[in-house]
């Protein structure tokens, strides 16, 4: 699944961005790496974007980022 | 809300301030007569990283909101001002400050992630730390988010090893529940690491020892060698540096330059054209440089 | 003869795969998350960071989200206003009202020509004396609390919140963040624009950083809530009224802010989005005195000391228009009454759209000079002593001179308030965009949009009253 569909009680492992250039170095600068643990923590009052917890930091993705990058979700 | 120089009439160009020299980057050529570098003075004063009637040149640089004016502030005495929020810091500023005798002029680069030149600011910091040559670099490194920050340190080192890494908000680190090895980080960077609080002005001291015992060293540990997973980039990063180093013989960061050209890095590409790589040829060391 | 390296780099790099640049960041990262990993000892019961995640659940709330941006910038406003009031007034006691006397006093017993105490003490010192008193108190208390949201690290939330509007606007997401910085000052705003990569982006957020009230415009605003608006309702509720008006123009504010991006963005500046990116920072305790201490110091005592450097000139420029005399009345009488029509069009009146003309330089001087003008004028219409503005004791009293001497309805200062707003920026902020943009037709742009927008709001909102008023 993409990133911009977990449930938000759960915590996912990115498996690739499909993404390139300027946006996947962008994502990278924020931490979004291959095997990294990442869970959706807030989404803004008006819906989009969504903050990520990633390594104890908060990112904030817009929908569209959000789609370009795959998640495996990890067992409970 | 608030301009680097943190009033209103001084903008955009960063405050001089009190205990500082207020040249500019336009008028630092005289303390550069004497100097080896004086081809290359031009650009120095163009990158604002002339060492003017200093001794040495530190540049300051690190991801946005890692406290790096804080940091500023605590070794100039200036006072920036400082937000929490990335990129609160939009003009450059510079200051200067004496140690062990010594006269330091301070530049702070754009607070950027990398310098993989994906935005003007990254541009500018990588420019400064290339074809500037400065006699320290020190990064300043959020102690919490160490993961983020670490990148554009290995881009550094891949750079230069005149760097001090600067491991600041340690206390916010406790906090958390975050203990940061700095011995383990010292010895895999092969430079300094010091662990500070600028905030509270813990660890100034020791920035302060690890800035002067760096610049006055003659012998910098090599910029650091990345390897490639990669056979077939490995093997042609190696190639490509061979012909660099040919070219441009004692340039220091071969490899680093190499990778670049490979990936078609414009800023690069031009210095190659125009010959500017070819002044990195010639080291430009503490002592050649004292005015 | 350099030339065959890059040779040489293209010819190897055509044996690569052309996603090289991507591996090589990828590998970095990974590197620098290896190292990160074995350095890092990580209490995780501790890393959860509850405290901040439970308050982020709170501001970026669906619903206590604006509740509580609403209560913080509501807070802000109204302890500047209730702070203000006693100091102000203090300060006029002390500079305007004893302080004038006693240098007029001074210069006459010297035996001072008049006209040089006319130009000095009626002229610059009271216009200098005027701008600390109105301005000094609501300042040193504004930048302290604002300072500390600020550091608290509250703004890349209120960025978080708004970003769909400024995405469906089509500004770029960093715009919330520039914005905020034009609260302070809009020269800084337009400078701290250059967060923004993609130049579209950026002019826009150049051009509609004005819609940001900054420092030299929040006493203005202030102050016409305080004595208009507020006083319209019961004395209990003034002081929350007053604030609420503030905030409503703030409001407005960011509402044009977005109509003019989202305009500008479907017209001449078209084109991509750029990447976006922005963080939430842990939140920081704010450390309270050095705040209190560094934005007296650095921000009130600066902008201070420049609005003084604009008023002294502009006192004396006053006392000039109003005691040069042309035929049988003063210069700015004739200044005034040539204004008059247009002011009376846009719900204002000859006066103010005359200070404006004389406060270019800055805005902050925009209130005393209308006072000094009313009274230089309105002297001699209401036929009262030149020395009636010594009884001035407080923003009442400022106010019943407005209504008396000249002319004042609540229209006028619910206009003021509007074209405060919607007006051109001052000439620093001018020149900061000159600079920023070295192009002298977005500068131009830039400079017309808001007073083009200013007259047409003004325009209307004087039109509806008058038609049902």
């Amino acid at each position: 699944m993409t990133l911009d569909e977990m449930p938000r009680d759960r915590r996912g492992v990115v498996t690739a961005l499909d993404t390139r250039g300027a946006e996947r170095r962008r994502l990278m600068d924020l931490g979004l790496l291959p095997g990294v643990s990442i869970s959706a923590e807030l989404r803004s009052p008006l819906g989009d974007p969504t903050a990520y917890e990633v390594r104890g930091t908060l990112v904030v993705l817009r929908g569209h980022q959000a789609r370009t990058v795959h998640v495996e979700l990890e067992d409970r | 809300m608030r301009g680097p120089g943190g009033g209103t009439e001084d903008l955009p160009t960063p405050r001089p301030g009190p205990s500082q020299d207020t040249h500019d980057s336009h008028d630092a050529a005289p303390g550069c007569a004497s100097c080896a570098l004086s081809t290359g003075g031009a650009r120095l004063a163009r990158l604002g990283l002339a060492p003017g009637r200093h001794d040495h040149v530190v540049a300051l640089a690190g991801n946005p909101n890692t406290g790096k004016s804080t940091v500023f502030n605590a070794l100039t005495g200036l006072r920036q001002h400082v937000g929490n929020w990335s990129g609160k810091t939009v003009a450059r500023a510079e200051g200067g400050f004496t140690y062990g005798g010594a006269r330091y002029r301070l530049v702070d680069l754009p607070g950027t992630y990398s310098l993989l030149s994906t935005s003007a600011d990254e541009d500018v910091a990588r420019d400064a730390l290339l074809f500037g040559q400065p006699d320290v670099v020190v990064v300043v490194v959020d102690a919490t988010r160490l993961e983020r920050n670490l990148p554009l340190v290995l881009q550094i080192r891949q750079i230069t090893g005149r760097v001090v890494v600067a491991l600041n908000l340690v206390d916010e680190a406790r906090r958390h529940g975050l203990t940061v090895d700095a011995r383990h980080l010292t010895r895999e960077l092969g430079v300094p690491v010091v662990p500070m609080a600028a905030r509270r002005n813990e660890g100034i001291p020791d920035l302060l020892a690890a800035i002067a015992q760096v610049a006055g060293t003659e012998d910098a540990p090599a910029p650091l060698r990345l390897v490639h997973k990669d056979p077939a980039l490995e093997e042609a990063v190696t190639e490509l540096a061979g012909r660099v180093a040919g070219r441009f013989p004692g340039v220091p960061n071969a490899r680093w330059v190499a990778l670049r050209l490979l990936e078609g890095d414009p800023g690069i590409e031009a210095a190659v054209r125009d010959g500017t790589l070819g002044e990195l040829a010639t080291p430009a060391t503490p002592v050649e440089r004292a005015g | 003869m350099s030339s065959d390296l890059l040779d040489d780099a293209a010819r190897l790099r055509r044996a690569l795969p052309d996603d090289v640049g991507d591996r090589v960041v990828e590998s970095l990262y990974t590197d620098a998350a290896r190292l990160a990993s074995t350095s890092v000892d990580r209490d995780d019961a501790r890393a959860r960071l509850t405290l901040d995640r439970a308050l982020d659940r709170i501001l970026t709330h669906r619903v206590w989200g604006f509740v509580a941006m609403g209560v913080l910038f509501f807070g802000v406003f109204w302890f500047t206003i209730a702070g203000a009031a006693v100091p102000s007034d203090l300060l006029y006691v002390l500079l305007v009202e004893n302080g004038h006397a006693w240098l007029r006093d001074v210069f006459v017993a010297a035996g001072a020509p008049s006209f040089v105490t006319g130009l000095l003490v009626d002229g610059v010192y009271l216009a200098t004396a005027w701008v600390v008193a109105v301005m000094l108190p609501p300042m040193a208390i504004f930048f302290p609390l604002f300072t500390l949201l600020e550091d608290f690290g509250y703004l890349p939330r209120v960025a978080f919140n708004l970003d769909r509007l400024f995405a469906r606007s089509g500004a770029h997401g960093k715009q919330a963040l520039t914005m905020m910085m034009g609260y302070g000052c809009n020269a800084a705003g337009v400078t701290a624009t250059r967060i923004i990569d993609s130049r579209r982006e950026r002019l826009i957020a150049i051009i509609t950083n004005n819609f940001s009230i900054c420092n030299g415009r929040w006493p203005t605003l202030i102050l016409m809530g305080t004595i208009f608006v507020g006083a319209v309702v019961p004395p209990g509720l003034a002081g929350v009224v007053a604030a609420g008006s503030v905030v409503a123009v703030v409001i407005l504010g960011i509402g044009v802010t977005l109509a003019v991006s989202w305009t500008l963005s479907r017209t001449v500046l078209r084109g991509e989005s750029s990447v976006y990116s922005l963080e939430l920072p842990p939140y920081r305790p704010p450390q309270l005195w050095r705040t209190l201490w560094t934005s007296i110091v650095d921000r009130t005592l600066k902008v201070l000391k420049r609005a003084l450097m604009m008023a002294a000139p502009a006192g004396a420029v006053i006392w000039l228009i109003g005691n040069v005399h042309l035929g049988d009345a003063s210069l700015a009488a004739h200044l005034v009454n040539a204004l008059e029509p247009l002011g009376w069009v846009l719900g204002l009146n000859g006066v103010i759209l005359l200070a404006y003309l004389v406060a270019v330089p800055a805005n902050e001087i925009i209130i005393p000079t209308i006072i000094m003008l009313t009274l230089t004028l309105g002297a001699n219409t209401v036929g009262a002593a030149p020395g009636v503005m010594l009884e001035l004791g407080d923003d009442a009293a400022v106010g019943s001179v407005l209504v008396t001497a000249g002319g004042w309805t609540l229209l006028t200062a619910v206009n003021l308030m509007l074209f405060t707003l919607l007006h051109n920026p001052c000439s620093t902020t001018v020149l900061t965009i000159w600079k920023e943009t070295r192009s002298a037709r977005w500068t131009a742009v830039a400079t017309l949009l808001p007073i083009a927008l200013g007259f047409l709001v003004c325009a209307s909102v004087a039109g509806v009253v008058r038609a049902f008023g």
